[in-house]
């Protein structure tokens, strides 16, 4: 089937950021997956955020049961969803009181103006219809359409229920949407043929609304022409759209496959986390075995049973759920087995903001265990780096002979991005030993160590080296438990020295603009995109900034230190009050100025540049 | 053909000295332990001893085989890992009334109704010994204890019933002080595919001594006890007293007085647990107790089983995954 083609005039811009927003059974959230899908395949950049309640189907045309979809596409590297919206797709006047103020003055906003009437004013606690106000037309474009009205008369042809028939209308919101931006249409038809396989008249009836939507588009005297993003100029690759919770259970499938061991994955469902399981439950043809738990704390354990028998063991949860996990973890790290814990963050504290992203249990990854109980953490940046993530863990893990915590967040685990797909021969492979026994007459020395300070992984199953593993303290070489005062230091010590030790094996601190001058930024895990594109913006203004973004927080890179001394302001970005400031100044000594936010939302662009600027401009006494 | 070494009791102990109180019921539960698994003619490299927090759960440092004292109440969550990952080991679950009842509630249940085919050895002493006297989930009610001293007011709780309650496959009773009883019914146990549950009443000399004296002495033990045997019927005071079932309660009659037919058979096979409850719930000193096999259930599927099954299915089906295929299936561009 040959692609639509417009016969109106096409504007050519260099990116688009579009929110589609509605009430949360409107099927926002699958228009915008595939919107970035179909820009992704058109060869743009592409960067997502999802927004939505933490009810299922919070009150129907609500303001709180308002769902979102951010995305920005572009025909340069970007890396945020974008700060203000181009566009605004908005189902009912709760989705546009709620979303307006992030339309920039001469946006495009389009409404399914019959979801607009006196019922829904009173749902979203509006006096009159927001469309009618005259301010309106001064600041935006305002295209209103009959969406619900022009899907049913779309797919009448298929005999569906009314209720039925007004579900395509997102199709017809994405037609429209197409249309305007120039997408093609053929991934979405793919999908709907694929998704509705077995129901094939309600396939033929999106796919009537999807291409009515594009039709109105291009028939409708209310638009005169359509925009073009041209493809990205991206490293030369094969790519691939996809989100943060999915590339990493991509990247424990590949550890798994890189190091040849099975993995298991115990874990209870807790938002923003479960959605790993639901990946890795579908891989059971890779030999991961998925255990979903009678609870948070007996998913860390069977984790830390399987690796005691020698697996590749990983659990993982949100910040609650990690509370819960706290005495688990400290049992793995006396231990001294190889696991991963994954802590999707999400706003706390106790429930907090289950759907919204946060970066607030740094310290409790840190510190969140009783005793002396220093495990190595690492954060991914973006969604497809949490790939990379996932294998550098279980390397550290394996070689360290510890459990390796990772501090991903909901705004990694929901968004994407194009990932270039690596090809499995070209990872590196992760060697992972077990002893199988010892010379005649010699005991096994279960807490002796290696060069890395590691002990041995010996694993039941192996004859003549019979050993027991505990909570109590333990003698240094034999494991048997001591209360010995000497011993406690000593082994505390190792198990310290072990974790600080992996600082020199890390690659150094990259520096992101000149390495000393002004101002550095620093920033960890989920706000490289924003904390990237807003010090370069900043020195596109004039300013001397330059960023640093740290992927391991504990042990933090061994030349961090020499960095932070070499700025004469350092400027610490990230979603919590100032944790990582925190760290900074007990463990450097540097005076760092926070910039801080929590409101379960990302750094915006523009915020971070104002907030850089001042500090910049302070220095300079201006 | 190679010939396997024969091992002996002592083979299982391990280099530790055992630090349990002089006079302890765990020394015997131990002993029973180190003399069944010889006969079991199982490797000890591949046995594992996986306990909680308690006094009996030192167990593991005694005992030659791979062990891990982990942490309270939670052991059955670490063998669900161990043995879901590694199905090829006899994976044992030490614990007390407080690790497995109180702390650990809620994995003892899971445990058991995923039928995961592990033995939980459950050391009954009805006290909180290794933290010096407090009492327990089963703790009699009145029970004067440091931190109950005007009597417990908390109904106690029967592993039993609660092993019953989640239709565990396995269920038995055993006695620290009868040795043989306690043997046999261990090796019971690790015959059984399945989850298995042993509570072994143990005394605690120090903070709860003869709590269950009325069982464990042996004079006593004939009036108050009902040993259970498959296909046979429930009696107890050398014969002379049987258990009848009469509508939905069980009592106690003279075998001089009825019919041999009146008395309940025991049938351990039975799949619907309705009797084993009422069993369990006999309780002294109104009722004999019963110890032995409560239930048998054999051809249940195993957790472990099933779980390497949806694997070998998969696998079998989709064939072995390859990830190169999988990265690149649905939808991919080229940027050249």
């Amino acid at each position: 089937m040959a692609s639509l083609t417009t016969s109106k005039d096409v504007q050519s811009v260099s990116g688009i950021t579009v929110r589609l927003a509605g009430d949360s059974g409107d099927g926002m959230q699958l228009l915008g997956t595939q919107l970035t899908n179909t820009s992704a395949l058109a060869g743009n950049d592409v960067a997502t955020f999802p927004d939505f309640p933490a009810e299922i189907r919070a009150p129907r045309g609500t303001r709180a049961g308002v769902s979102g979809f951010q995305v920005q596409f572009a025909s340069e590297e970007i890396f945020t969803p974008g700060d203000t919206l181009d566009a605004l797709v908005v189902m009912n006047p709760a989705a546009m009181v709620t979303n307006l103020d992030d339309l920039r003055h001469g946006g495009i906003l389009i409404a399914n103006e019959d979801g607009f009437n006196e019922k829904e004013f009173k749902l979203a606690k509006v006096d009159s219809n927001p469309l009618d106000a005259n301010v309106l037309e001064e600041t935006y474009r305002i295209i209103k359409v009959p969406m619900t009205k022009l899907t049913r008369e779309a797919v009448s042809e298929f005999g569906l229920s009314t209720k039925v028939a007004d579900r395509c209308k997102n199709f017809f919101a994405m037609g429209l949407v197409y249309w305007l931006f120039g997408r093609s249409l053929d991934p979405t038809l793919r999908f709907i043929q694929a998704k509705f396989s077995k129901k094939p008249e309600i396939a033929s009836a999106n796919e009537a609304a999807l291409r009515a939507g594009w039709a109105f588009g291009e028939t409708t005297e209310a638009f005169g022409e359509s925009y073009q993003v041209e493809a990205a100029e991206l490293e030369p690759g094969v790519y691939r759209n996809i989100m943060g919770n999915q590339a990493l259970a991509w990247g424990l499938i590949a550890a798994s496959k890189v190091s040849q061991k099975d993995l298991f994955y115990g874990t209870y469902p807790i938002t923003p986390a479960s959605d790993i399981l639901h990946e890795l439950t579908r891989y059971k043809n890779f030999g991961v075995k998925t255990f979903q738990a009678e609870d948070e704390i007996a998913a860390v354990c069977s984790a830390i049973g399987a690796s005691f028998g020698g697996s590749m063991a990983v659990t993982a949860s949100s910040g609650p759920g990690i509370a819960l996990k706290a005495e688990g973890m400290g049992l793995g790290m006396i231990l001294e087995l190889p696991m991963i814990i994954i802590n999707v963050q999400r706003g706390g504290p106790s429930t907090g903001l289950p759907t919204k992203t946060e970066q607030s249990d740094l310290l409790q990854g840190m510190y969140g265990r009783n005793g002396e109980a220093p495990l190595p953490i690492l954060a991914p940046q973006s969604p497809a780096d949490c790939f990379d993530i996932a294998i550098e863990a279980w390397r550290l893990a394996v070689e360290c002979m510890v459990p390796v915590m990772i501090l991903s967040d909901g705004y990694i685990a929901n968004g994407s991005e194009p990932w270039k797909i690596p090809e499995m021969s070209h990872i590196e492979p992760i060697k992972v030993s077990h002893p199988e026994g010892t010379a005649e007459d010699e005991p096994f020395l279960p807490y002796a160590r290696d060069e890395n300070l590691a002990r041995p992984w010996a694993i039941p199953g192996t004859p003549g080296l019979m050993h027991r593993v505990g909570g109590l303290e333990k003698e240094a070489g034999s494991g048997n438990v001591s209360y010995d005062p000497a011993n406690h230091q000593h082994m505390t010590d190792m198990r310290a020295a072990k974790v600080a030790r992996i600082a020199e094996r890390i690659p150094p601190q990259q520096v992101s603009g000149p390495d000393n001058g002004d101002v550095l930024v620093l920033s960890w895990g989920g706000t490289y995109g924003a904390c990237h594109t807003a010090v370069s913006r900043c020195r596109a203004n004039g300013h001397q900034v330059s960023h640093a973004h740290l992927r391991y927080l504990n042990p933090m890179p061994a030349n961090l230190g020499d960095i932070l001394r070499s700025f004469k302001k350092v400027i610490v970005a990230e979603l919590n009050s100032g944790q990582l400031r925190l760290l900074l100044r007990a463990e450097y000594l540097v005076d760092c100025v926070g910039v801080n936010k929590v409101q379960g939302k990302p750094f915006t662009v523009t915020e971070l540049v104002s907030a850089i600027e001042k500090q910049a401009d302070a220095i300079n006494g201006s | 053909m190679s010939t396997l070494p024969v091992l002996k009791p002592a083979d299982f102990a391990s280099d530790q000295d055992v630090r349990w109180c002089p006079g302890c019921g765990d020394y015997s539960i131990l002993a029973q332990m180190k003399k069944v698994l010889p006969e079991l003619g199982y490797p000890r490299e591949k046995t594992v001893f996986i306990s909680g927090i308690g006094c009996s759960s030192r167990f593991p440092y005694y005992m030659n085989t791979y062990g891990m004292h982990s942490i309270h109440g939670r052991a059955p969550a670490f063998a669900t890992g161990l043995k879901t990952t590694r199905p090829e080991l006899m994976v044992w679950v030490i614990t007390g009334d407080g690790d497995a009842l109180s702390i650990g509630g809620n994995h003892f249940i899971h445990a058991l109704r995923r039928n995961l085919d592990i033995n939980i050895v459950l050391f009954n002493n009805r006290i909180y010994g290794l933290t010096k006297g407090q009492y327990s989930p089963t703790s009699v009610e009145g029970q004067v204890t440091k931190s109950t001293p005007m009597g417990s007011i908390d109904h106690p709780l029967s592993p039993l019933s609660v092993a019953l309650a989640a239709e565990a496959t396995f269920v038995a009773r055993s006695i620290d002080a009868h040795v043989k009883h306690l043997g046999e019914t261990l090796k019971r146990a690790a015959a059984h595919k399945g989850a298995s549950l042993v509570e072994v009443y143990q005394n605690c000399n120090v903070f709860n001594d003869g709590a269950m004296a009325y069982a464990q002495e042996r004079k006593q033990r004939a009036d108050n006890v009902v040993e259970l045997e498959h296909g046979k019927p429930l009696v107890f005071a050398n014969g002379t007293k049987g258990i009848r079932l009469v509508g939905t309660h069980l009592e106690i009659v003279d075998t001089a007085d009825v019919p041999a037919d009146d008395l309940l058979i025991h049938d351990e096979k039975d799949p619907n647990p309705s009797i084993h409850m009422m069993m369990a719930r006999m309780s002294y000193p109104q009722m004999p107790e019963p110890i032995g096999v409560l239930r048998a259930v054999e051809g249940v599927p195993t957790y472990d089983d099933q779980i390497n099954d949806q694997v070998h299915t998969a696998t079998k089906n989709q064939g072995e995954g390859d990830l190169d295929s999988l990265f690149t299936a649905g939808d991919t561009w080229t940027v050249e």
